[in-house]
């Protein structure tokens, strides 16, 4: 078996003398005497640097170049690794829920937000009856969603969830992923902590049971 | 005649207060846009078309907030102190010509409350009352960061004074006249008569007085808001915190009037196109107050006063001498 060794390259930030962007700015000392002063002012006042700052700005103004973003009408996009709201993704194959109820993620939730509750349905099979999050308590930390062996509860993009007070519940069916969005195929993977990297086909040679 | 002219005057006097107010409403919308567009922001867009019932918005704010006296404030001159810097902005105002004389309803309307022949020592020393207003607010308000912005307010105010006083002689000695109408007609001759042209020294340290006098950005240390909150309007709520705001916004509008008629020209002969050109002045210098706080570092209390006393003071003695002994 062959194991391949991953490195990866850091930015060397050291200050070191050779192989350096860095130098020492260039700033002369400050006068004494008062001619020296006096020259300084003479200088300071005639070199126009108050003009440079003035026709910055107004060059600005007339390009008109406008970053604002309009927030409740306009949003900035965000990475698919963000960690806001909770989602519950479903199976692909027969758009049943991944969750099986094992409960880890309630376990490894430090800020113990998370509230889970199984049953034994018809089928003799294990099923979520409860489950909530206190988003008012949760510091979207990720890992319930590294944690999860199914993939199943990941972090959402949904970032508006102000609320009046401070207990502020989510439920599975809320993070559950709609029936007719799982039909139309348009459910997102997550990206962030714990989901599965994007070459992990050719990186792994066997499951890991195999060990 | 006697009572049309009093009748006159009072509608004359409610004319400008209506304007002058409505007008510092604006200046704020304005201030705020051009501040905005030059840091690539959009500025007020919500309220209204463009924002521009941001001002609207702004006065029922103010007039409706409650109006708080705190505790350890010394209430009477904590409540008279925002009204002087108002009043004083307003009051100036009397002897400045906004427009030319025009004919109303047959009737010929002189646009300036009174034509004093001292107006434009009238106006100086009415701007240097407006220094009470920060001062004893300053001083009432029972917070040591008011205190010390009423102890920069006395500084700045009297070393500029001084200035003030010092560059504006010099056209004075031209004119041989204290009226701003005088000036005016001294410069009808049009674009080259300007007295910009033969006291460019004077203009210049006048136009930097401006700066201190009427609290903006390079010298705006009287009221800075990153090293002593909001000065003297640190305790201030509501419309009296209202009234700091007019009488600084009304105070930008007037000396942009003053310095257009005595430097460049004023109304020129009085005509329609000269009145416009009276107004595209005072719209200049207007924005370049804005422009100014967009662009420019504010200067340390200690080199303001190094500022005015070691630097402009003299050059404007210098500036008086030589004007004097060309004049000879």
């Amino acid at each position: 078996m062959h194991n391949e060794h991953i490195e990866e390259h850091f930015n060397n930030r050291n200050v070191t003398e050779l192989d350096s962007n860095y130098y020492m700015v260039d700033i002369a000392d400050y006068p004494t005497d008062g001619w020296g002063k006096f020259k300084r002012v003479v200088k300071r006042s005639f070199r126009g640097e108050l003009f440079v700052g003035l026709w910055v700005v107004l060059r600005e103004m007339i390009k008109f170049d406008v970053h604002t973003v309009q927030y409740p009408a306009e949003k900035m996009p965000i990475g698919p690794r963000y960690r806001a709201v909770h989602e519950m993704k479903r199976l692909w194959e027969s758009d049943a829920e991944r969750c099986i109820g094992c409960g880890l993620c309630e376990k490894i939730c430090i800020s113990n937000c998370i509230r889970i509750d199984t049953k034994i349905d018809e089928n003799s099979r294990k099923e979520v009856s409860e489950y909530s999050i206190n988003l008012g308590r949760c510091i979207f930390c990720g890992y319930c969603a590294e944690v999860c062996p199914e993939l199943a509860i990941t972090h959402g993009g949904e970032y508006e969830n102000a609320s009046d007070q401070r207990e502020h519940f989510i439920m599975f069916e809320d993070m559950l992923t709609p029936l007719d969005k799982m039909k139309a195929g348009t459910q997102l993977e997550f990206e962030g902590f714990g989901a599965i990297t994007p070459h992990e086909d050719e990186r792994v040679k066997k499951t890991p049971l195999a060990y | 005649m006697e009572t049309a002219y009093l009748i006159e005057t009072v509608i004359k006097i409610v004319v400008i207060l209506l304007i002058f107010s409505a007008l510092a409403g604006i200046g704020t919308y304005f201030e705020r846009k051009v501040l905005a567009f030059m840091q690539r922001r959009l500025g007020p867009v919500n309220v209204g078309p463009f924002g521009l019932l941001q001002v609207a918005a702004d006065g029922i704010k103010l007039f409706t907030k409650e109006d708080i006296v705190p505790t350890n404030v010394v209430a009477r001159i904590f409540k008279i102190a925002p009204v002087i810097t108002a009043a004083t902005a307003f009051m100036a105002a009397a002897a400045i010509p906004f427009l030319p004389s025009f004919t109303l309803f047959g009737y010929e309307v002189h646009p300036i409350v009174a034509d004093i022949n001292i107006g434009i020592l009238y106006i100086l020393g009415i701007m240097g009352v407006g220094l009470y207003g920060p001062l004893l607010g300053g001083m009432a308000s029972a917070n040591k960061f008011s205190l010390l912005s009423a102890a920069r307010g006395a500084a700045v105010f009297i070393s500029y004074e001084v200035v003030t006083g010092l560059s504006i002689l010099a056209p004075i000695m031209m004119v041989g006249s204290l009226s701003l109408i005088d000036f005016n007609e001294y410069q009808a001759g049009g674009f080259t008569s300007w007295i910009l042209w033969s006291q460019p020294v004077a203009f210049l340290l006048f136009w930097i007085a401006a700066f201190a006098e009427t609290g903006r950005t390079p010298f705006h240390l009287i009221a800075n808001d990153h090293e002593i909150i909001d000065g003297f309007g640190t305790e201030y709520s509501g419309m009296r915190w209202g009234l700091f705001f007019i009488g600084e916004y009304a105070n930008m509008f007037f000396i942009s009037f003053v310095i257009s008629i005595i430097f460049l020209g004023g109304y020129g002969d009085g005509s329609f196109l000269g009145a416009i050109g009276l107004l595209l002045k005072v719209a200049f210098f207007f924005f370049f107050f804005l422009w100014t706080r967009a662009a420019w570092p504010d200067v340390r209390p200690d080199q303001l006063m190094w500022l005015c006393w070691k630097v402009l003071m003299p050059i404007a003695v210098i500036n008086i001498v030589i004007t004097g002994i060309v004049m000879m």
